[in-house]
């Protein structure tokens, strides 16, 4: 199902959706958030060969923070427009599973890296409550062995840095929210902290979702309830989980009853949500500042240079290029992938106009292929190789001219035969005549002018 | 403390209480709550709260892999109750 259904236009006439997401992404540091370990969870060649005492939770384990891990989550923040605090810690977040062996998740509580700021979509901006950065937890397959139903746990993933990026209540449809999710993924691709490799599990998506009254909406009144929908790997089932959401919550407001503040996971088989857990409440999780990591404390100057260090942002590079150059909208979709890449373009686009070859040629030419993107080759060649392939494509109609007129004195036999009806010859004179202007020509202008030129004879 | 908030912590736990046992650590759990209490009687107004005891910060490590401190599989698993294929294996807690 989607926004078109009727059932749920039908709901939103009585109810407002009020959705925040919460968005987990791992960052591809080389190694662990807190060890020295190998942060390549997915691509590893057998369960538990990443680990070490720390990211496996056992007594005398010292963990110590990853610098870079640290750095791009600022940086992400810089680029959302969030507000750094300078003073910043982890901090324990308690709880039992056995996905977590230290019995809690070294997080951030009151204090995260980053506040504020905003991810703008084409429904309005979603405004952010904070970014923090946190370890990963264990991956827990669950299997039924000898009858048994148990969870077998790979500790790969275990200590893995991920950063949590909270919204506010600012999501009005499913489509906004799917459009949220992809937006911050384009932006962690295109800061090339994060893969966010959404089957994987290297992004994984949340929404917090309730319903508002007319008379709520009226008196500025927030739903006294929300239902938290976890574990979403792809954005359609986000809005497909969203969508059922609005129509089974409306479903139980009508009847007068408010829904039950809970957990549910999504089934993207049946399309249905289904309960997971009772929420813990955030005094359950005794949050305590972690003794065994140090607080931060960060010059202003630092922050301004990491500020000064990010690229030109994704959103701004397409208007730029569009606006520039007249790049096209699927030209800017595929073009605009990461910094490095767009910094390359940005080389080969100003050489082109240089050299008088409009940008927006060289842009098409990517996309169909026929020029690769590869930032190792320098703008000179590519423009070169372009060159060639245009120059082939379309030849000078004075010297097609000439070559024809040439081939056609030389060959007064052919002409001879193709004036008793002999229309094959046709073919030898293209032969002829591709030989001389290069097998790259256009051949249909090349055939117009050798007929055009035989029937004046 | 009540008998319900002795439940409530069981149940985050995944212990599983009996009848009996939740009164005797409801008790169990007053009696140390009641010792803490005079923690309560130092006046703390105007204390700044201590995020730590050793004056240490910005406390980093290079983002760098460390082999050398990786453990092999066998290392990782010899403490396990139950392995299966590499994996460490536990009794399933969430029921779908």
């Amino acid at each position: 199902m989607n926004a078109q259904n009727p059932s749920i236009n039908r709901r939103t006439e009585a109810y407002t959706l009020i959705c925040g997401m919460e968005v987990h992404a791992e960052l591809k540091t080389a190694s662990k958030m807190f060890c020295g370990c190998t942060n390549n969870p997915f691509f590893a060649e057998k369960p538990n060969t990443h680990t070490c005492p720390v990211c496996l939770g056992m007594p005398g384990g010292l963990p110590v923070a990853n610098k870079t891990a640290i750095e791009w989550t600022i940086k992400l923040g810089l680029a959302l427009g969030c507000d750094i605090n300078l003073f910043s810690k982890f901090d324990r977040k308690h709880y039992f599973y056995p996905d977590l062996p230290k019995g809690y998740q070294i997080s951030q509580y009151d204090i995260p890296f980053c506040t504020g700021g905003a991810v703008e979509t084409s429904h309005g901006p979603v405004r952010l409550t904070r970014i923090h950065l946190e370890e990963d937890t264990a991956k827990m397959i669950h299997a039924t062995l000898d009858g048994e139903k148990v969870s077998m746990i790979d500790h790969n993933r275990a200590g893995v840095p991920l950063v949590e990026i909270v919204s506010e209540p600012d999501v009005t449809s499913p489509a906004q929210a799917a459009e949220y999710g992809r937006n911050l993924r384009e932006i962690m691709r295109y800061l090339e902290i994060a893969d966010c490799d959404m089957e994987q599990g290297g992004m994984r998506l949340e929404a917090n979702i309730s319903l508002q009254s007319t008379e709520q909406a009226e008196r500025g009144q927030l739903p006294e309830y929300k239902v938290e929908v976890k574990n979403i790997n792809s954005f359609r089932f986000l809005e497909n989980a969203i969508s059922h959401e609005v129509e089974r919550q409306g479903e139980v407001l009508d009847t007068g009853v408010l829904p039950a503040q809970e957990t549910r996971g999504y089934n993207s088989t049946k399309d249905i949500t289904f309960t997971q857990r009772a929420k813990e409440d955030a005094a359950d999780y005794r949050y305590m500042p972690d003794p065994d990591l140090p607080p931060f404390q960060f010059a202003q100057s630092q922050i301004k240079e990491w500020q000064h260090q990010l690229p030109e942002l994704p959103g701004s590079v397409r208007t730029r290029w569009s606006d520039t150059y007249g790049l096209n909208n699927q030209a800017l979709k595929m073009l605009v992938v990461n910094a490095e890449q767009t910094a390359w373009l940005d080389s080969v686009f100003a050489l082109a106009e240089k050299q008088g070859i409009l940008p927006k040629k060289i842009a098409a030419a990517l996309v169909n292929k026929q020029l690769e993107i590869n930032p190792e080759s320098t703008p000179e060649s590519v423009l070169k190789t372009y060159q060639k392939q245009t120059a082939s494509s379309s030849v000078d109609a004075q010297q097609l001219s000439t070559t024809i007129q040439k081939i056609l004195t030389q060959h007064p036999d052919a002409v001879a035969k193709y004036q008793a009806g002999e229309t094959q010859v046709l073919g030898f004179f293209m032969g002829q005549a591709m030989r001389v202007v290069g097998n790259n020509a256009d051949a249909g202008q090349v055939r117009v002018e050798i007929e055009r030129q035989l029937k004046q004879l | 403390m009540k008998r319900t908030d002795t439940q409530h912590i069981a149940t985050l736990a995944h212990i599983p209480i009996n009848n009996d046992q939740d009164k005797d650590l409801t008790a169990a759990f007053n009696e140390t709550l009641e010792t803490i209490k005079t923690l309560q009687e130092v006046k703390v107004g105007g204390v700044e709260p201590t995020h730590q005891v050793t004056g240490l910060e910005n406390v980093y490590r290079e983002d760098e892999v460390h082999k050398d401190t990786m453990f092999t599989q066998d290392q990782a698993l010899k403490n396990a109750h139950r392995t299966y294929q590499g994996f460490i294996v536990v009794p399933r807690i969430l029921e779908k």
